[in-house]
C-alpha cells in the first residue's frame, strides 16, 4: 500500500514539475497589444515593434550592435532599420523571414504569425523611420509581351542565368552556398521577388537600378513565374534539379533497365 | 646500347611471329571434321556496304561539329549521325553473325567428356573465318569504320579549349591605365561601384572572351581591408578586382556572398558556383573553403582624374585553373 503511494507521488511531483517548466519558458509568437484594432496604423505598428522586434532592431529601429538582453529577456542583436523603407520590411515579414527565432540563425520561411493588417502597420511604422525605398510594382502581364517594359520570358532567362543561376539554379530550385541555404523561389509574388532583388536579404547581393533596370527586373520575375511550371522537354523534369540526379537516373534507372530487356531477349532468343 | 637492345627485340618479335604464322598454317592441314562452311560472298558485300555507310555518319558527325563550331551545336543532328553509325555498325555485326560465322548446332547442351565433340568446337571456333573470302576488303572497312567512329568519339575534346596553343593562358589583356568596361563597353566609375553587390568588368578595347579578361568588382569598407602590404594602394575608396576565373577548374565566379548584418551573418566571399571555392576579397582573395589551391589574382586599380576605374598594372599570378609550376611562372604582359 506503502508502495503505491509512493508511485503515486512519484507521479504528482513529475506533473507539477513539467507544469513548472512550461511555465518557466519564454513567451514564445508574436506579443500583441490587448485591444487590437482592426484597420492597419502606423500607432498598432509601433506596439508591435516594441514587443517583437525591439528586442533585437533596438529602441525605434536604431539597431542593436553587440548582444543584449531585450524584451522577454532574449539577448537579441540586429542591424539597424532606419532607411530601409517599407519594401524590406514588407519582404521579411510577409515570407515569415522575421521574426527570427534565433539571431545568429539563417532566416527562413516559416509560417506567418501576423495578420495583414498587423504586416501593415508595421511597414507603415519601419518605413517612418527614414526615407527608403517604397514596395516596388513590378508589371509582369502575361498578356502584354509586346507592352513595352512588362518583359520578355527570353530576356528574363538570359539575366537570371547570369546573375541569379550562379546560386539560385537555372530552374529556380535554390541549393547551397557556403554559409547558407539558397531558397527556391517557386512561392515568392512578383513584389517578393522585386523586393529580394532590391535588399539583397540575408548573403544575397543587392542589385542596384544600373546594374538590372526596372523593365531587365519584370522580365526576371517573368522567367522565375515560369519556372512553377516549367516545360519538360523530355516529359519528366525529375524534380528539375539539373544533371546529378538526371545522372542517378540514367546510372540506375535506365540503364539496368536497358540491359535487362537485353537479357530477357537474350533468354528468348536462346530458348 | 639501348637502341641495340631494341633493334635485337624487335628482330626477335619478327622471327617469332614468322615461325608461329608457318606451324599455324602447317595446322590447316589437320582432319576435317566439321564440313567447311560455303563462302557467302553477297553477306560480305552487305557488311561491306553497312561498315561504309556506318563510317559516312561517323564523319558526318565530325563535319557537323566543324562546320557549327562550338557555340550553335546542333545537338539533335550529331546525336542522328552517332546513333545511326552505331546502328549500322550493330547491323553489319549482325549480318557477320549470322551469315559469316560457321554455327553448329550441338546435340546436348552440357557435353561430358568426348574428346571428338570438344575436337569439333574448337575446329569451329579456329575456322569461325573460314567462310569470308575476302577477309582482307572485310578487315578493312572494320579498320575504317573504328578510325571513323574514334575521330567522332574524340571530336568533342576540341570544344576543351586549345590543344597545343597554351597561350591564352600566359597572356593577359591588362595593361596599366586600360579602363574597365562593362558587357555594352560603357566605362565603369569608381562612383557607381557600390558595396554589398558584385560587377564583371572586362580590359577596354579587349576581346571579352579571353580567359585573362574578365574581372569581378567589389566594393568593401576600406578599413576592412587585409590586403598584403605589397598590394597596398591597390583598391582605392575599397575597390577591389580579382580575376573571374577560377584557380580550381575554371569556372566563372558567379557567386557573391555579402552579410546583411556582419556581426551574426558569415563575411564577404567571392565563391565559384562549380565546387564551391570560396574566396575572402578582403584579404587578396585567399581560399577559406573548398578545393581551389591559391588565391585569385589581383589587378591593382586606380582611379583617374574623371573618375573612371584604370588598371594600374597586371594581375598578381597567373589567371585561369592550376596546374604545376603555375606559382612559379611569371605572368608574361
Amino acid at each position: 500500500m506503502i508502495r503505491w503511494r509512493r508511485i503515486a507521488l512519484v507521479l504528482v511531483v513529475m506533473i507539477l514539475g513539467s507544469v513548472a517548466i512550461a511555465e518557466a519558458q519564454p513567451p514564445s509568437g508574436i506579443v500583441r497589444p490587448t485591444q487590437e484594432p482592426s484597420t492597419p496604423s502606423v500607432q498598432l505598428g509601433a506596439e508591435l515593434y516594441a514587443g517583437n522586434c525591439a528586442s533585437c532592431h533596438g529602441i525605434a529601429g536604431s539597431g542593436i550592435s553587440s548582444p543584449r538582453p531585450g524584451s522577454g529577456n532574449i539577448a537579441g542583436q540586429g542591424p539597424s532599420l532606419r532607411g530601409v523603407g517599407a519594401s524590406a520590411p514588407d519582404f521579411y515579414l510577409r515570407l515569415g523571414l522575421m521574426p527570427l527565432s534565433k539571431a545568429d540563425r539563417e532566416p527562413q520561411t516559416e509560417r506567418v504569425q501576423l495578420s495583414d493588417t498587423e504586416i501593415r502597420s508595421l511597414v507603415a511604422y519601419v518605413a517612418s523611420l527614414g526615407a527608403g525605398p517604397p514596395i516596388p510594382h513590378p508589371d509582369v502581364r502575361v498578356a502584354g509581351e509586346s507592352v513595352k517594359g512588362s518583359g520578355t520570358l527570353q530576356e528574363g532567362l538570359q539575366l537570371f542565368t547570369e546573375h541569379c543561376a550562379g546560386c539560385h539554379q537555372i530552374v529556380g530550385r535554390g541549393g547551397f552556398a557556403t554559409g547558407a541555404r539558397v531558397p527556391p523561389l517557386q512561392g515568392l509574388t512578383p513584389t517578393e521577388i522585386a523586393e529580394a532583388v532590391r535588399i539583397g536579404p540575408y548573403l544575397m547581393p543587392r542589385f542596384s537600378k544600373t546594374q538590372i533596370s526596372d523593365a531587365q527586373l519584370n522580365s526576371i520575375i517573368k522567367y522565375v513565374l515560369s519556372t512553377r511550371n516549367p516545360v519538360n522537354h523530355g516529359g519528366w523534369g525529375i524534380g528539375n534539379l539539373g544533371p546529378i540526379p538526371e545522372g542517378i537516373i540514367v546510372w540506375w534507372v535506365a540503364i539496368p533497365l536497358v540491359i535487362a530487356v537485353c537479357m530477357i531477349l537474350a533468354k528468348r532468343l536462346g530458348s | 646500347m639501348s637502341r641495340v637492345g631494341r633493334w635485337l627485340t624487335a628482330l626477335f618479335t619478327l622471327l617469332f611471329g614468322w615461325l608461329w604464322r608457318r606451324r599455324e598454317e602447317k595446322d590447316e592441314d589437320e582432319e576435317r571434321i566439321v564440313p567447311k562452311g560455303s563462302p557467302e560472298r553477297r553477306a560480305e558485300t552487305v557488311v561491306v556496304i553497312l561498315l561504309a555507310i556506318a563510317s559516312l555518319f561517323a564523319i558526318g558527325f565530325v563535319v557537323t561539329y566543324a562546320e557549327f563550331g562550338t557555340q550553335r551545336l546542333p545537338n539533335e543532328l550529331l546525336g542522328i549521325c552517332l546513333g545511326l553509325a552505331l546502328g549500322f555498325i550493330a547491323a553489319a555485326f549482325a549480318v557477320v553473325a549470322k551469315f559469316l560465322i560457321v554455327t553448329e548446332e550441338l546435340e546436348e547442351e552440357y557435353p561430358e567428356e568426348h574428346p571428338e565433340e570438344q575436337e569439333e568446337v574448337a575446329q569451329i571456333i579456329r575456322e569461325s573465318g573460314s567462310r569470308i573470302t575476302r577477309k582482307r576488303l572485310l578487315l578493312g572497312a572494320g579498320a575504317a569504320t573504328a578510325g571513323a567512329l574514334g575521330l567522332a568519339a574524340v571530336t568533342p575534346a576540341v570544344s576543351l579549349g586549345p590543344i597545343w596553343d597554351t597561350g591564352p593562358l600566359d597572356r593577359s589583356p591588362w595593361r596599366p591605365g586600360r579602363r574597365l568596361v562593362d558587357e555594352q563597353d560603357h566605362p565603369y566609375t569608381a562612383a557607381e561601384i557600390g558595396q554589398k553587390t558584385f560587377y564583371t568588368a572586362f580590359p577596354e578595347g579587349a576581346n571579352k572572351e579571353d580567359i585573362g579578361s574578365p574581372v569581378v568588382l567589389v566594393r568593401l569598407d576600406p578599413s576592412a581591408l587585409r590586403l598584403p602590404p605589397e598590394r597596398a594602394g591597390w583598391a582605392p575608396f575599397g575597390i577591389l578586382a580579382y580575376s573571374k576565373i577560377c584557380t580550381h577548374a575554371g569556372c566563372a565566379i558567379a557567386l557573391y556572398r555579402k552579410p546583411t548584418f556582419r556581426p551574426v551573418e558569415p563575411g564577404p566571399a567571392l565563391m565559384c558556383p562549380c565546387h564551391y571555392s570560396t574566396f575572402d576579397p578582403a584579404t587578396g582573395a585567399s581560399v577559406i573553403y573548398g578545393p581551389a589551391g591559391r588565391p585569385l589574382p589581383q589587378l591593382p586599380l586606380m582611379v583617374d582624374d574623371a573618375g573612371y576605374l584604370r588598371a594600374a598594372g597586371n594581375f598578381s599570378g597567373r589567371v585561369g585553373p592550376s596546374w604545376w609550376n603555375v606559382r612559379s611562372k611569371p605572368n608574361s604582359a
